[in-house]
């Protein structure tokens, strides 16, 4: 089976400083991969590499057939088959602060796939509903939970239904009983036939969730 | 402690005149010849009619000297009344304001308000009544202005106000407007200055005024020594002599002293009454209009600037992020008033901007480095992870600006734009140089014009305060609603 996501001998330096080297994984549909590690071994930097949000120095990414080579990020219009292809999660969900939960979900449906605001909304309650914040489509960002954001992040970075699912430490601000909503909630992501690529420091979660750990170590 | 604050005290008594041995007098040398001017051998003295005048009224009341105290045209009466010197004179016109508010003296020189046209205009123009829809200058807080708001209501003519006598004959010359309203004097001397040619002084004056001294309302007994020495240099000669050096001497200065002579007491030539202060009332409104209008024309402007300097700094190549610095820091760096200077008199060589239109440019270009500044910071307080958020869904970098990064740093510049415009408003006061007048200018006008400053200071601020108020209530408003929702 053709990997959905495939890393191979991936390197980034800042300031001559290695921040990853050698980092080679695969992701197919239908399997969570955890990404483990301590903090600042550079899981986040990989994610970010594979949202193109940052250049790498060596190495080959390629997402479901498009590839980023090494040197800068390409220019942005050069990049939509990928933007099409992985949806990314931030660590602190960085939901529009201006915008209400389902109008964050619909804004890339109306303005990036030309959706009209019927048929955006409509996929965006259905998202949210889906993901048990149907209710709390009217709120602004500063009124939600920590969880109700996060999952108003998800249905946002689902929105225009990538393949791949990157997620930035999901687990860093829910509490216990939260942590196993949200490991359902990507099994059943999964089972759609996308692929999650999971940065987490939270073994436990990996332990339970993931179909694979790939372990990054400093040095 | 004492000791300083006596000799402090003293000097500034000395400085005020109660010195018995000099004559202190005010008035305006940027008037210039022959009213008063600098010397040119000795610019730290001043020479002109009215200089001897004072010098002559100095003799007859038994004062060794004349001391010249410089103080604006406008402010005379204020500061003879503040005891700043004991008589104004500079061309200081005859109306009964000022002679209801303080004690005037005789009137000593009878002048003509005449018509500056062009030369092409000479067979066209007569009169007021010849200029309808047309822009007529003068001086302003004068006869001839109140002369022109008449003029406005009965004929339909333009008022243009300036704060000195010489550009109102340079615009009229550059086409900027279509006649000069001005002092028989101030014509003539302006004609000359331009070697006789450029525009043509009509011979039908449009009123009769005369100049008199302005004293404090409390020293009439003074004002009436004064009175008795002046009618003494009308009698022996020496107030002719005068005249006759500064060319200024007519057959109408004659008459005027006879018509003096004979009698004790002589009403103003120009009829105005007290009704004047509330004829003042409508063009206070229409000043009123003119600030807001203005002032938010300017602001206009000066956010759609605003918002292409900040996004030239932010987003531009290294030569416009440059560029648009450098405007920004020359801007910011150099005064409002001489960049109204700049564009209004300055640029006239290349472009003739009508003062409207000056006014609003600079104002507008001045206030958009300071928005620019101020989007800027807006624009990066945006959080860099939803810009990236925003990135990985698809946008393009214009689409972010609008739809993301826009709208929420309009939310961070609402405060200080609010701040901005506010000061934009009173800032706005300062385009009366370029003869726009505006709320300000109007009040001064209104306030020389019945001689204080208490009512139209009032209602000045009241204009100000109801114009600016609700602004600052609806931004609170806004801040109040959005900041609920921001994250």
């Amino acid at each position: 089976m053709t990997a959905l996501l495939m890393i191979d001998g991936l390197r980034v330096r800042y300031e001559a400083r290695d921040v990853l080297r050698a980092l080679s994984l695969d992701v197919a549909r239908g399997e969570i991969v955890a990404l483990m590690g301590p903090s600042g071994v550079g899981k986040t930097t990989a994610l970010r590499a594979v949202a193109a949000l940052q250049p790498f120095d060596e190495g080959r990414i390629v997402v479901d057939g498009f590839a980023l080579a090494p040197g800068p990020v390409p220019a942005e219009s050069r990049l939509a088959p990928l933007r099409r292809r992985v949806g990314l999660v931030f660590q602190g969900h960085a939901l529009f602060a201006h915008l209400t939960a389902l109008d964050n979900v619909t804004l890339a449906l109306r303005h990036v796939l030309g959706k009209t605001r019927g048929e955006a909304e409509a996929v965006g309650e259905k998202l949210l509903t889906s993901l048990d914040v149907g209710a709390r489509a009217g709120a602004w960002p500063s009124q939600l939970s920590g969880g109700e954001a996060q999952r108003v992040a998800i249905a946002r970075a689902l929105a225009p239904d990538p393949a791949l699912l990157l997620m930035d430490e999901p687990t860093a601000a829910l509490d216990p009983a939260r942590r196993s909503t949200l490991g359902s909630t990507l099994r059943r992501l999964c089972d759609q036939g996308r692929g999650l690529l999971v940065a987490t420091h939270d073994a436990e979660f990996a332990r339970a969730n993931a179909d694979r750990v790939v372990m990054l170590t400093t040095g | 402690m004492i000791a300083v604050l006596a000799l402090c005290v003293a000097t500034t008594l000395a400085a005020q005149g109660r010195n018995a041995h000099e004559l202190v007098w005010g008035g305006d040398a940027e008037g210039g010849a022959p009213f008063v001017e600098a010397d040119p051998a000795n610019p730290s003295q001043v020479r002109g009619f009215d200089v001897e005048v004072a010098g002559r009224i100095a003799r007859g009341l038994g004062r060794r000297t004349a001391r010249f105290l410089q103080v604006q045209w406008s402010s005379i009466d204020q500061s003879v009344e503040r005891g700043d010197f004991v008589i104004g004179l500079s061309g200081v016109e005859d109306t009964p304001a000022r002679r209801a508010r303080h004690a005037v003296t005789l009137p000593y020189f009878e002048f003509r308000e005449v018509l500056a046209v062009r030369p092409e205009d000479r067979d066209r123009v007569h009169g007021l009544a010849d200029l309808r829809g047309r822009r007529v200058a003068t001086l302003g807080a004068t006869i001839a202005y109140d002369l022109l708001v008449t003029a406005r209501d009965s004929a339909g003519v333009i008022p243009v106000s300036y704060d000195d006598d010489v550009h109102p004959y340079a615009d009229l010359v550059a086409g900027r407007v279509d006649a000069v309203l001005l002092d028989h004097i101030i014509a003539q001397r302006a004609l000359r200055r331009r070697g006789d040619s450029g525009f043509t002084i009509l011979s039908q004056p449009v009123a009769i005024g005369h100049y008199i001294g302005v004293l404090a309302h409390a020293d009439s007994a003074l004002r009436d020594s004064v009175d008795a020495v002046l009618r003494e240099a009308m009698r022996d000669g020496s107030l002719e002599q005068i005249f006759r050096r500064w060319s200024v001497w007519d057959p109408s200065q004659l008459t005027l002293f006879d018509r003096v002579l004979r009698s004790s007491a002589m009403t103003p030539a120009i009829s105005a009454t007290a009704t004047q202060a509330i004829a003042y009332l409508p063009s206070l409104a229409r000043a009123a209009a003119v600030t807001l209008l203005v002032s938010l024309l300017s602001m206009a402007l000066a956010v759609v600037v605003g918002l292409a300097l900040a996004s030239g700094r932010l987003y531009g190549p290294v030569w416009l992020r440059v560029l648009t610095t450098v405007y920004i820091e020359v801007i910011r760096g150099t005064p409002l008033l001489l960049q109204l200077f700049v564009i209004y008199y300055g640029l006239a060589g290349v472009v003739r901007l009508p003062a409207f239109l000056a006014a609003i440019l600079a104002l507008g270009l001045n206030y958009a480095a300071y928005e620019a500044e101020i989007y800027r910071g807006a624009l990066e307080a945006v959080p860099r992870a939803q810009l990236e958020a925003a990135r990985t869904l698809g946008f393009s970098e214009a689409q972010i600006l609008r739809l993301v990064r826009g709208p929420q740093a309009l939310r961070y510049a609402l405060a200080p734009m609010t701040n901005d415009f506010v000061a934009l408003l009173k800032d706005s006061a300062l385009v009366s140089v370029i003869t726009v007048v505006e709320l300000t200018k109007e009040t001064a006008i209104y306030a020389t014009n019945i001689g204080s400053w208490v009512v139209p200071g009032v209602l000045c601020a009241l204009v100000y305060l109801v114009m600016s108020l609700p602004l600052a209530r609806l931004a609170r408003r806004l801040e109040h609603r959005w900041g609920g929702r921001a994250a």
